[in-house]
């Protein structure tokens, strides 16, 4: 083999592989971006029903129902509200009043179906997610509420 | 008035390190042998310092000295001694002050074991990690010093965070900070070549063993912490994409990747220019990981720091130090040259498909990782990347690599021919095929993705013996079995390591396809006396009692596990409170063994004679740090190699 034709081997070979690499990442990419609601945008029917997301907010405070392992509650950003049904068990931090991401499907009885339910492992801690909410939802709502507990100061760079 | 002490050993390294960073430098560039003699000492000097402040904070750890804030802030009085010295590192300046202890440990390191190279190298090596150290110096003293005061004194401390309060968190950050610390030494070999235009196969020799020292460090690093993960998160998963796991991640990815660069530029004097632009990726990444973790850009466990300037100043320092080194490459790399040339089908070419990538693999992680960040801000809006995505990316990345994982060992260098290769490896492949239809129906039930890991684990391992084989081959190819066997103690320590770490790989692999394709997961609500039964396995539980542990209250269950009737073992999950965080955690209770892990961990009390709880069922899964272990064991085996330890005058 030529050097001029190893030398179109070798960048043949890279092109394709690079090709085939940024295929796949993008096409994983966008069938895999989880995106983020707040309960306010949910009923407002902003939020997706064919694909998973995410949303975010605070347990509504007495609004935890149990039957064994099947769990609903309500996730609030004080202007709206969503009914979270998950089936497993919940995080260790995971209490009323306090801030909650879940992840899954909105169910057409409008009724969010959670595969996934994170809340992090810091009393203090309330996911940017659910802070962002309950910002947004104190805007809609006019009032901030006074229960809401400040987000650790570290959003965005 | 000790902690004060710390704090002037700090001030004092900080003017070592400059002093060690600008006079070498200028020492070489001048040929002046004094000026080149100072980075010695002045790393040794360097080390002494860091090391008298990492023991002031420890003592005021040990000690409960609540008027230092950043004791107040992770100990307490009630803490066991062995965490209060853990604690040492359980925040935000600690661990930039055992980050710190480890690039001048290193630096100690490379001033001992450096006699055999030129003296202009070691200073201009010495030099440029001094400069990292004088970046992390600064650092710590400007945003964020462990040994502010708190005054008037606390009473007692706010305890170190309870996820921390475990054995493997005690040693899990040392080994992944030395790893990622001790990728500053190729590092500054690479820049130390740059500066100096001089790269030849005496400095990949010399630069090999540190390199494989530090990804040793940080695969062992990387193993506890997914161990700690499984065992502590209490949901029994062992690694989540978290952007913490995938920060130490990627410069894993890219230092194997370097690894074998090195070699082909030792034994061939090829890939020199890519060679060393691994080497500035690999500690590039690192630093990005330590600006991931500390800076608060991610919110997890790991993110203590809430100080915007903290974050910049890494950035800052991040840019400098990319940057820089980027630039730096540009203008002096043409110099270093290209090196040997090779054919399409050669070990070379199998070296280089593998390079690229896991060079593509850490940039799908990094894109994964840094895409969210980026979008949230920029004020577009809040996303996340979780595992489906690193899963479907990894799996066809990765899955051509451990192909050429078999192949590669056994092509010649520069030339290799096809037919040969595959004449070579038909057993192997023939073996691996049949493990691949075999094993799924043995393990519990075929399917595709279980028999492709299988495939590829079996063909690594082996294609690793073919390759042995091959090596024992003599002068006459007729030779006869025994006589093959016979010279096995010629086989060097450094093949015997590639071979153990590649064996590591299968390892893992194995672990990970099991887990994957037949791991069972419920969440049951149990009463006292009721049973569940999963897979052989019969659970049934007993009680839930309450009890005392250092600081912290727990309920402890008692779940009796049977296999076929007969008593198996019982387990003690547990839930605790720690008193002053009040944090709840879940202490699962796992029966470990050769072929699966059962794994219960406690729910929530629904009735007072009621509980929620997991019980999982996880095969094989203890394959997984098997096989990282392996690994870590091949690149020690790799690393005694003799040759590293010959004299200048024998090189």
């Amino acid at each position: 083999m030529k050097p001029r034709h190893r030398r179109f081997a070798w960048i043949g070979t890279g092109v394709l592989a690079l090709g085939t690499a940024v295929a796949l990442v993008l096409n994983a990419f966008n069938s895999n971006l989880v995106f983020f609601f707040t309960p306010t945008q949910i009923v407002s029917r902003e939020a997706p029903v064919d694909r998973a997301f995410r949303i975010g907010g605070m347990v509504e405070e007495r609004s935890l129902q149990r039957e064994d392992t099947r769990v609903r509650f309500v996730v609030t950003d004080t202007a709206n509200r969503v009914t979270v049904d998950y089936v497993g068990i919940l995080p260790d931090l995971f209490k009323e009043g306090r801030g909650v991401v879940a992840q899954g499907r909105l169910g057409a009885d409008g009724v969010f179906v959670a595969d996934q339910v994170l809340a992090k492992h810091d009393e203090n801690y309330m996911p940017p997610e659910a802070a962002e909410a309950m910002k947004k939802g104190a805007e809609v709502s006019g009032s901030l509420s006074k229960t809401l507990r400040a987000p650790a100061a570290n959003g965005s760079p | 008035m000790i902690p004060e002490v710390g704090q002037f050993a700090l001030v004092v390294a900080l003017a070592v390190a400059i002093l060690q960073c600008v006079v070498p430098l200028a020492g070489a560039a001048r040929g002046n042998a004094v000026w080149m003699a100072l980075a010695r000492p002045a790393a040794r000097v360097q080390f002494l310092l860091v090391l008298i402040a990492f023991g002031v904070l420890a003592h005021a750890f040990v000690t409960s000295d609540f008027s230092v804030a950043y004791v107040a802030a992770n100990s307490s009085r009630a803490l066991p001694v062995e965490y209060r010295f853990a604690a040492v590192w359980g925040g935000h300046e600690g661990s930039i002050l055992l980050w710190l202890l480890m690039l001048t440990f290193w630096m100690l390191a490379v001033s001992f074991f450096s006699r055999h190279m030129p003296e202009t190298m070691v200073a201009r090596i010495l030099a440029v990690m001094a400069f990292v150290s004088v970046g992390f110096l600064l650092f710590l003293l400007l945003t964020s010093s462990p040994f502010d005061r708190l005054l008037p004194a606390a009473p007692d401390g706010r305890d170190l965070n309870p996820m921390l309060q475990d054995p493997g968190m005690v040693i899990h950050p040392p080994m992944l900070y030395m790893g990622y610390v001790g990728f500053s030494v190729p590092f500054a070999f690479a820049i130390a070549a740059l500066l100096g235009g001089n790269l030849d196969a005496a400095w990949a020799r010399w630069s090999r063993p540190w390199t494989t020292v530090a990804w040793v460090f940080l695969t062992l690093g990387i193993c506890l912490g997914s161990a700690w993960a499984y065992y502590t998160l209490g949901w029994g998963g062992w690694w989540f994409w978290d952007p913490v796991e995938n920060a130490s991640f990627m410069p894993w990815l890219v230092g194997t990747g370097l690894i074998h660069s090195l070699a082909v530029t030792e034994k061939r004097g090829a890939f020199k220019v890519w060679t060393v632009l691994l080497a500035i990726i690999a500690f590039s990444l690192s630093l990005l990981g330590t600006f991931l973790v500390r800076s608060g850009v991610l919110t997890s466990v790991h993110a203590f720091a809430t100080d915007p300037r903290r974050g910049v100043f890494i950035l800052g320092f991040l840019a400098l130090v990319v940057g820089g080194s980027l630039a730096l490459f540009a203008w002096r790399a043409p110099r270093v040259g290209l090196g040997g040339r090779f054919e399409v089908v050669s070990r070379e070419s199998a070296l280089l498909v593998n390079n690229v990538l896991m060079l593509a693999a850490a940039g799908t992680v990094a894109l994964g990782t840094l895409y969210p960040i980026f979008m949230d801000s920029l004020g577009l809006g809040k996303i996340s990347v979780g595992p489906p995505y690193f899963e479907a990316v990894f799996v066809p990345l990765m899955a051509p690599a451990l192909f050429m994982m078999g192949v590669g060992p056994l092509a010649r260098w520069k030339q290799a021919s096809l037919p040969d290769i595959a004449l070579r490896l038909r057993w192997a492949f023939g073996a691996a095929v049949l493990v691949a239809v075999i094993g799924p129906i043995g393990a519990g039930g075929w399917s595709v993705m279980v028999a492709l890991g299988l495939l590829l684990a079996a063909w690594i391992a082996v294609a690793g013996v073919a390759s042995l084989w091959q090596l024992l081959e003599g002068a006459d190819a007729s030779d006869r079995w025994w006589e093959r066997l016979r010279r096995i103690r010629r086989v060097t320590p450094a093949v015997w390591g590639m071979l153990v770490a590649h064996l590591g790989v299968a390892v893992f692999v194995v672990g990970v396809t099991l887990v994957k394709g037949y791991e069972s997961e419920q969440d049951v609500r149990m009463a006292f006396g009721e049973t569940v039964a999963g897979g052989p396995y019969a659970f049934t539980l007993r009680d839930v009692r309450d009890g005392d542990g250092p600081n912290y209250r727990y309920q402890r269950a008692t779940v009796e596990v049977s296999r076929d009737g007969r008593p198996y073992t019982t387990l003690f999950p547990e839930k605790r409170v720690y008193r002053v965080q009040s944090n709840p955690m879940t202490e699962a209770a796992i029966e470990r063994s050769f072929t699966h892990d059962l794994y219960v961990s406690l729910g929530e009390a629904l009735t007072p004679t009621a509980w929620t709880l997991r019980i999982y069922y996880k095969p094989f899964i203890d394959w997984i740090w098997a096989g990282c272990v392996l690994m870590a064991l091949g690149g020690l085996l790799a690393v005694i190699d003799r040759r590293y330890r010959r004299g200048r005058g024998t090189a």
